[in-house]
């Protein structure tokens, strides 16, 4: 019985993961192809990848997707952290429940809604006070922000909620004053959590594709809108390279942020299987 | 109330340093005024009013949500009193935060800086206050030595062993000499062994320190071990406050009787008193007791004797006088734990009673086995009446 179980498991697992990975796994391969045909192997050459850093609208748009990442996953851990902050922390208050709900709907609202809805308030404001001026890596930058910022909050919360309550107590028993315990005690504990919200935040604003083209303007084409544009012309063998090293990129980042979040999840359980449970 | 005078009279000589709660004339060192605390419609405090005394190791000792730790906590200033008011060396703590209070706290989870070291931990406090680099260093090898701790000054709290992040937090509470030092249940996350050998210790370091110390504890083993006054608290409300021997041998209360030990408690109808002596009839004891005082009370009223295990006898014959204090039953259960054993003897109304007797003397074999009939009987003195 236990053989037959396995050879079910095994083959479930060999199909589901090649299921996911298979043409991942082709892309990667024909972006080392030596023919111009996506479909035909011709032999073995990194000519793909020099062709694809000699491309100039691309490299500016992988540039233009860096510096929107790195911007809005700082500005989204600026803005996430005080509000996972107030919902783990604030106690209960009136329409708190809405207040929490409200953070977290960007999450799972529909990016088109998103976009749409971002477009229309970029446009009034213009028009309103003359700000912003025209649509670019401004107004990317603070799209992705909203829907980034309610990732951070929802990481930071579930970090904070994990954490002994009596740690910052003890800080304030000692005679620290709640802003310096933030600072002292509260950030050097979640800082594997916050981390992990930057790098979250990172990769998903890299990755968005359809709430940056809708307020994008001329010059602040993204690495995705790029991409995507391209293809409609005919799929390049440049793409495949390309593709390769995001997958790599990526694979990298969502390790280490996962090793993070690992490390925080093992400290916190740690520590709180010291803590016996307030009878 | 129920405690004879002649106790109370021996307690007036030279015991006012000792006892400063016998002294009319000491001042509280911590002060609670007709103190509430409510958590929405739960009264998690009621109207409790408490003297606290200078160098008292004083417990707050009671069953999981009786308030003992809320009423800490209002001391520590995380909590502010719905109504009445607390006072800290003749100081009003009203309004006054956590963070300038007098006190300091060891926490139950000891609640140490995950990213400090032991010694970082123990500046903690001194840093806050703006103590000199020099000095703070002088000051925390100083406490890491009482504690005996100085050989893992560098390490991380999750480098240490339970006993240790004890010895930690008892060091990190007490650096800033605090005039009040508050536990919540310091030994509670400690192992049976350690914890008997730690009471010791923390007592010894208090005596050294000469802090005052305010515990909460459901432990009554640990309270009566370390405190000099234990107040026994049930559901937001002060049951009794007393040392451990007044507490124990005259307990107002079979909550009290309860809580502290163990106790036989048998109801029964006063049918006689006098200035000298009273007697209860039990039905369910299926006897008469004998009480060598007066009790306040009116005949009909009905009390419970309490009675210690070990204060009972057991004899196989029937004493010479089988009208007062005593009654026969069946032995039902016996443990035999070495030192004592303990019997469960259960009485012809069903009622069971519970009796422990040293093993002073070695047998060839057990005194008493199972379904034998055996006399319980006591000394006139033995039961204190309870009326609630």
């Amino acid at each position: 019985m236990n053989g037959k179980r396995s050879t079910f498991l095994i083959s479930a697992l060999v199909f589901g993961f090649a299921f996911l990975y298979v043409p991942i796994l082709l892309v990667m391969i024909y972006s080392f192809n030596e023919g111009k045909l996506v479909t035909v192997w011709a032999g073995f050459s990194t000519k793909w990848y020099v062709s694809l850093f000699n491309n100039d609208g691309m490299i500016d748009a992988a540039w233009n997707s860096l510096r929107i990442g790195v911007m809005s996953a700082t500005l989204a851990l600026a803005l996430g952290t005080p509000a996972g902050l107030v919902m783990s922390r604030f106690g209960r208050f009136k329409g708190r429940t809405l207040f929490s709900g409200m953070i977290a709907a960007p999450l799972v609202m529909p990016e088109v809604i998103t976009g749409l809805s971002l477009l229309l308030l970029f446009v009034t404001l213009e028009q309103l006070i003359g700000w912003p001026a025209g649509r670019g890596i401004a107004t990317i930058t603070i799209a992705h922000t909203t829907f980034c910022a309610a990732y951070v909050a929802v990481v930071v919360q579930s970090r904070l909620s994990g954490m002994d309550i009596s740690v910052e107590e003890a800080a304030m028993d000692l005679g620290a004053k709640p802003a310096k315990i933030f600072f002292v005690i509260t950030l050097p504990m979640i800082l594997p959590a916050l981390l992990a919200g930057w790098l979250l935040s990172f990769t998903l604003s890299l990755d968005d594709l359809v709430i940056a083209s809708f307020v994008a303007g001329p010059g602040s084409t993204t690495l995705p809108m790029k991409v995507f544009s391209s293809v409609r012309l005919g799929v390049s063998p440049e793409i495949n390279a390309l593709a390769t090293l995001i997958i790599v990129a990526m694979s990298v980042m969502i390790l280490i942020s996962s090793l993070l979040i690992l490390r925080s999840e093992r400290n916190r359980s740690r520590s709180s299987a010291s803590a016996e449970i307030q009878p | 109330m129920l405690v004879p005078e002649a106790v109370l009279d021996r307690a007036h000589e030279d015991v006012h340093k000792t006892q400063p709660w016998n002294n009319p004339d000491a001042v509280p060192y911590i002060r609670f005024e007709n103190v509430t605390k409510k958590f929405g419609d739960f009264y998690a405090v009621d109207d409790v009013s408490l003297d606290i005394y200078r160098h008292e190791l004083f417990a707050l000792l009671g069953g999981s949500g009786c308030g003992k730790t809320t009423l800490l906590r209002m001391l520590a200033g995380f909590e502010e009193p719905t109504s009445g008011k607390i006072y800290i060396d003749g100081v009003d703590m009203a309004g006054v935060p956590a963070y300038e209070r007098p006190t300091n706290m060891m926490f139950q989870s000891y609640a140490l800086f995950p990213h400090m070291s032991v010694e970082q931990n123990v500046a903690f406090g001194l840093i806050q206050d703006g103590v000199s680099r020099a000095k703070t260093k002088e000051l925390v090898a100083e406490m890491l030595a009482l504690v005996q701790m100085s050989k893992f000054a560098k390490r991380k709290p999750d480098q240490l062993s339970g006993g240790q992040r004890q010895r930690v937090a008892l060091a990190r509470s007490l650096i800033k000499r605090p005039k009040v030092l508050l536990l919540d249940e310091p030994l509670g996350a400690l192992d049976k062994k350690l914890r008997e050998q730690t009471q010791f210790e923390l007592v010894n370091i208090q005596e050294k320190v000469g802090t005052t110390f305010v515990m909460v504890t459901h432990d009554q083993e640990e309270a009566m071990t370390m405190a000099s006054r234990i107040a026994v608290m049930n559901e937001g409300v002060i049951n009794q406050i007393g040392t451990p021997f007044e507490l124990y041998e005259y307990p107002n209360s079979r909550y009290t009787a309860n809580f502290l030990g163990q106790v036989n408690l048998i109801e029964g109808v006063l049918i006689d008193d006098d200035e000298k002596y009273a007697i209860i009839k039990s039905e369910e004891g299926n006897c008469e007791i004998y009480i060598d005082h007066a009790v306040q009370g009116h005949r009909g009223m009905t009390f419970w004797a309490a009675l210690r295990p070990e204060r009972l006898r057991l004899t196989k014959e029937a004493p010479e006088d089988t009208k007062y204090n005593c009654v026969s039953g069946k032995v039902e259960e016996i443990g035999y734990l070495g030192g004592i054993s303990t019997y469960h003897v259960r009485l012809e109304s069903g009622k069971r009673i519970k009796v422990t007797e040293p093993n002073s003397t070695r047998q060839i074999e057990p005194r008493y086995t199972w379904e034998d009939t055996v006399w319980v009987s006591w000394e006139a003195g033995a039961a204190s009446v309870l009326n609630k």
